[in-house]
């Protein structure tokens, strides 16, 4: 579980170049019979799912202009907290990814799509779509691995900071949209020296993000309060509740997407010079998927096929569920583990990991990073990932 | 009443406007139209759109399409063309359809269309559109269109490039269940239509010019290629003896226009023409097109508009006409090169040496002749 080339096992290390070469071939062309297929259905089922989400938000913000009796307050509460997650997960995340740039229609467009989230979708697309997506799990790249404020990987040196990171990586959940629009601004980076901090490039972007979270918190904290008359103060406790559980669902979502066992990291040097191939296998071992029921799925924005999302970020959400078992057969196929597992198990998986990792590797008395330092036999793999 | 009306005027726009913002921040980081378009997408202030009534067909391979447009729809003069979005497969795609009629009263617009072959949105809509379907609109544009003043006028069309005279002769003549309609304000014409079409079957809106004909209101001549061969310009003399008396108007292809137009210059004689379809002439080397504010980079081949590579590859551009005559999809070229498709004439930017900010191309007739920089 830790830089793949330094594995007692390591993984690929039953692969040739031309496997893996292979492999991307493969891939390419279950991408392709669904770029083919892509069509009115697609789009239709798109359009659905955003008309009824925005259905339901309205729904449930009129339910809760009444929110001082309590059955409205729940009702209103939970609908709203769905509406957020979907309008977050399984719309906002896949339009600005680009997954239904085809339709051409500049409403649902990478472009044009702003989400219902503090970070503005621009700085959240460079973030997440070009260093996240490209540097997939690659130690000191990809800042996803712990948002650069936690330790999620036995390479990473361990400092005392680190003891307390079960309580950062709740806190970071309770209050995810912020921890994305900090993480997005490279907040911790930027804010270090005074030089960085007077960039007029980095002033510029703050100011972006402060008007958003102003904008977002003007309506959920104030507008629609008012709007709310005397139940002000219970429609102000319950639009919190559903920011609340939307920034829950989504930390838990994502949080299974890349750290729960199983997972693989990779060192700086092995992605120089990668192929399309090498790039494909990175994002496999890389990425974990969860398994469940059709409504988990979709909830989670299909980012429970997150393996087949990072294969093909930019097709259509409604497509990963049915080129799965495509995929898992490749899996087989070449001999790789497709780390998959229901929601409550990857859960644990990825918090008994964030926990282990905030003592140092040797505190428990299993410790890893000196008796895998210098294995002969990863060797010749390690050719194959940095050739 | 004097005392108050002043004061409630004033306000008025000011309440409207905080009404409006209060909105606004209501549903932000959405708009309010994001959540009314849900309910009623024709309402005045919508982005323009139409639904689609009804679909008659009129011959094998052709249709007349009725749209209730939006709200906002600010009316048309005959002739004029319309730009409809459709979407196809899920894609959606923009073309411009000659208006086949004046203003009726139940405010509905029609167009008419003929399916081409491999014609992606003709062939949809005429096999394909059902009525309640949404379409998107801009509104009626266009300069072809019939002259107010009367007067002695020739129409050549070719295939469906009869449909914009259509548009205008119907309103002239409306056809009522019995009969056609004489209005005083039609006298002031006279009309003769000489209309080519491969073969009689397949000419669209021939009936209607045939009653128009037998009623005696215009003088049709009908030339199909199977029966009459190829229309030679040269025999208009012939066909219309009064050539020169007349203004003429012309709709059609490419091929046909460009040798009319050398038939009436050498004449002296006056001509307004509408092309129906960009012809493409010259195919070059293609090249890559980078896009400065998407990131995009776009290969296209020396035969295909940029405007199409780009939508090819999801990059949401702005478009008009498709045929080089709006200038709707003009964009600054940067840098790199490009070649007019009707012509073949090259245009290069060079960062440093052209002017401002980069040289205007029209995307929907330019390819690429090299590396392209388009801002955008």
């Amino acid at each position: 579980m830790t830089v793949l080339q330094k594995k007692a096992h390591n993984p690929i290390g039953h692969l040739t170049p031309e496997d893996i070469e292979q492999l991307g071939v493969e891939l390419d062309a279950i991408r392709q019979s669904v770029i083919d297929t892509r069509g009115a259905d697609d789009a239709a089922y798109i359009r659905k799912v955003i008309a009824t989400q925005r259905k339901l938000e309205l729904g449930s913000r009129a339910v809760l202009l009444v929110s001082m009796f309590p059955p409205a307050w729940l009702v209103g509460t939970a609908g709203l907290a769905v509406a957020k997650i979907i309008e977050n997960m399984e719309i906002g995340h896949n339009v600005m990814h680009g997954q239904w740039d085809w339709m051409r229609d500049p409403k649902i467009h990478s472009t044009t799509w702003e989400w219902d989230n503090a970070s503005p979708s621009e700085q959240w697309k460079h973030s997440h779509n070009e260093l996240h997506h490209t540097y997939t799990n690659v130690i000191g790249k990809d800042n996803d691995l712990g948002y650069g404020i936690m330790r999620v990987d036995e390479d990473q040196r361990w400092v005392p900071l680190y003891a307390a990171q079960p309580l950062w990586n709740f806190v970071n959940a309770c209050f995810f949209e912020y921890g994305i629009a900090a993480y997005d601004l490279e907040l911790g980076k930027n804010l270090a020296t005074k030089e960085r901090r007077q960039d007029p490039d980095f002033r510029a972007r703050a100011k972006v993000t402060l008007k958003k979270i102003r904008n977002q918190m003007t309506k959920d904290y104030v507008i629609h309060p008012l709007l709310s008359g005397p139940s002000f103060l219970n429609t102000l406790a319950a639009n919190a509740t559903a920011n609340l559980i939307r920034n829950l669902w989504t930390h838990s979502v994502i949080m299974c997407g890349h750290f729960p066992e199983g997972v693989e990291t990779f060192e700086r040097k092995s992605i120089v010079g990668e192929t399309r191939g090498e790039w494909y296998v990175r994002q496999m071992l890389g990425s974990a998927n969860i398994s469940g029921s059709k409504a988990m799925h979709f909830m989670s924005g299909n980012l429970s096929f997150q393996i087949e999302h990072h294969l093909f970020p930019d097709l259509p959400s409604n497509r990963y569920q049915q080129i799965a078992p495509q995929v898992q057969d490749l899996f087989r196929r070449y001999g790789l583990t497709y780390t998959t597992g229901s929601l409550p198990r990857q859960v644990a998986s990825a918090w008994k990991k964030v926990i282990r990792l905030s003592l140092p590797n040797d505190f428990l008395g299993r410790g890893r990073g000196a008796s895998v330092t210098d294995l002969p036999a990863s060797e010749p793999a390690r050719e194959h990932v940095a050739a | 009443m004097s005392l108050t009306a002043p004061s409630t005027r004033a306000t008025r726009p000011s309440l409207r406007r905080r009404f409006l913002q209060l909105a606004e921040r209501a549903t932000s980081p959405l708009l309010p139209a994001d959540y009314l378009d849900l309910f009623d997408p024709l309402r005045p202030g919508a982005d323009l759109r139409g639904r689609i009534v009804a679909v008659h067909p009129e011959t094998a391979d052709a249709a007349t399409i009725v749209i209730r447009p939006g709200a906002d729809w600010a009316g048309h003069v005959p002739g004029q063309y319309v730009r409809i979005g459709v979407d196809v497969d899920g894609i959606r795609q923009w073309r411009a359809y000659s208006l086949t009629h004046g203003p009726r009263a139940d405010g509905n617009i029609s167009i008419t269309v003929k399916a081409v072959p491999d014609g992606l949105v003709s062939t949809h809509l005429v096999r394909e559109s059902q009525p309640g379907t949404l379409v998107h609109l801009e509104q009626a544009q266009g300069e072809f269109v019939l002259p107010t003043d009367g007067g002695k006028l020739l129409f050549v069309t070719a295939g469906s490039g009869v449909t914009p005279v259509i548009g205008m002769l119907r309103n002239l003549y409306p056809v009522a269940d019995d009969g056609v309609v004489r209005l005083a304000r039609s006298t002031a014409y006279d009309i003769v239509v000489v209309h080519v079409a491969p073969s009689e079957p397949h000419s669209i809106f021939i009936d209607n010019l045939r009653a128009l004909d037998e009623a005696g209101l215009i003088r049709l001549v009908a030339r199909y290629d199977d029966e009459h061969g190829v229309l030679d310009v040269a025999d208009l003399d012939t066909l219309v003896p009064d050539l020169h008396e007349r203004k003429t108007l012309a709709c059609g292809p490419g091929g046909l226009l460009d040798a009319l137009q050398r038939h009436h210059d050498e004449r002296g004689l006056d001509l307004l023409t509408e092309q129906f379809r960009v012809t493409t002439l010259v195919v070059g080397e293609g090249g890559t097109v980078d896009f400065t504010s998407s990131g995009t980079t776009v290969d296209a081949d020396g035969g295909t508009p940029i405007l199409d590579a780009a939508e090819a590859a999801g990059v949401l551009m702005p478009s008009g006409c498709r045929m080089g005559i709006c200038f709707g999809c003009v964009l600054p070229l940067r840098e790199g090169a490009v070649r007019d498709l009707r012509t073949g004439a090259v245009t290069t930017a060079t960062p440093g040496e052209t002017e401002g900010q980069g040289v205007p191309i029209q995307t929907c007739i330019s390819a690429a002749a090299g590396a392209c920089v388009i801002d955008h």
